[in-house]
């Protein structure tokens, strides 16, 4: 399935919906917020994309210590690249969401604190990779942090924000967005949103693959030919 | 009785050139990204996201185009 090209043009399709539903649907009409709702198909499938790249990781590191092949490792540690860069990318749209709706750059806030620890602990994933030079070694260890690392996610973006106080949507007694729950009208922009910008990181992450296996493949024609 | 008076009409001074400063620092005016209900930081969102996957996909490209001069370099030393 993922190597046929059919889920491209999906991805793309579905962006081009997002982008002219989302701009041109009608929304709810939220004090503060006013247009910046949308923002929802945008900012928040970010996140979206970012967590489900991440499960992907975790999934192929759990995987790696079934069955020991550094492949299984390859694709979970690519997964986790292009699931912090949307991380990245959800926290500079964030910043910039809450400049105007909430009149800073950055509040000390759990969600926002949260979002920025655990995209830490996923760069301390890259540099324990980046400190290990043997391959196998590497390959377990890592995994082994990265399912440490997902879980601290887990507990710094879904459970510690809802057990306090938050400006942010979604957790402890913030009513803004509770309009949006109900909205149908912005679930249909919202879910296909969420599959597009997903598909193309899931794309980055297969062009990334692709270009780790050739780089792997060309040193492994180097050796044999050493050894002839 | 003297000095009561004094530093009430002080702090009341204090406090109305406060909110004389404050009335033109820090107010939401209606400049660009707060126009037409915002939608300009929707669309700022939008080229945010739009400039990162550009500047990745470039970086990617130059990672590309090291590993392509690498087997390059090993095919011409056949």
């Amino acid at each position: 399935m993922m190597r046929s090209v059919w889920w491209k043009y999906a991805a793309i399709i579905l962006l081009i919906y997002t982008f002219i539903a989302g701009f041109l649907l009608d929304v709810p009409r939220l004090p503060i917020l006013h247009e910046t709702i949308r923002n929802l198909y945008f900012h928040v499938s970010m996140w979206f994309g970012m967590i489900i790249l991440l499960v992907c990781s975790l999934v192929y590191s759990i995987r790696y210590l079934g069955n020991s092949d550094l492949k299984t490792d390859l694709w979970a540690s690519e997964a986790a690249k292009v699931g912090v860069f949307f991380g990245f990318l959800g926290l500079a749209t964030g910043m910039l969401w809450a400049k105007y709706t909430w009149g800073a750059w950055w509040v000390n806030d759990s969600k926002l604190n949260g979002a920025a620890a655990s995209i830490l602990v996923y760069l301390a994933y890259f540099m324990l990779r980046n400190s290990l030079d043997e391959e196998q070694k590497r390959a377990r260890i890592s995994a082994v942090y990265s399912i440490f690392a997902f879980s601290l996610m887990m507990v710094f973006i879904m459970i510690l924000p809802r057990l306090t106080d938050s400006l942010h949507p979604g957790n402890g007694g913030n009513p803004s967005f509770g309009k949006y729950d109900l909205d149908s009208n912005m679930r249909m922009v919202f879910y296909p949103a969420i599959i597009g910008w997903t598909l193309i990181g899931v794309w980055i992450w297969q062009i990334r693959i692709r270009m780790a296996l050739i780089k792997e493949a060309m040193y492994t024609l180097e050796d044999s030919r050493k050894q002839e | 009785m003297m000095k009561k008076i004094f530093l009430l009409t002080f702090f009341v001074l204090i406090a109305w050139m406060s909110g004389f400063a404050q009335s033109n620092m820090d107010l939401e005016m209606a400049d660009l990204m707060r126009s037409s209900g915002k939608i300009y930081v929707v669309i700022s969102v939008l080229l945010i996201i739009l400039g990162g996957i550009a500047g990745y996909l470039f970086y990617l490209d130059k990672k590309l185009k090291h590993l392509e001069k690498k087997i390059q370099s090993k095919l011409n030393n056949l």
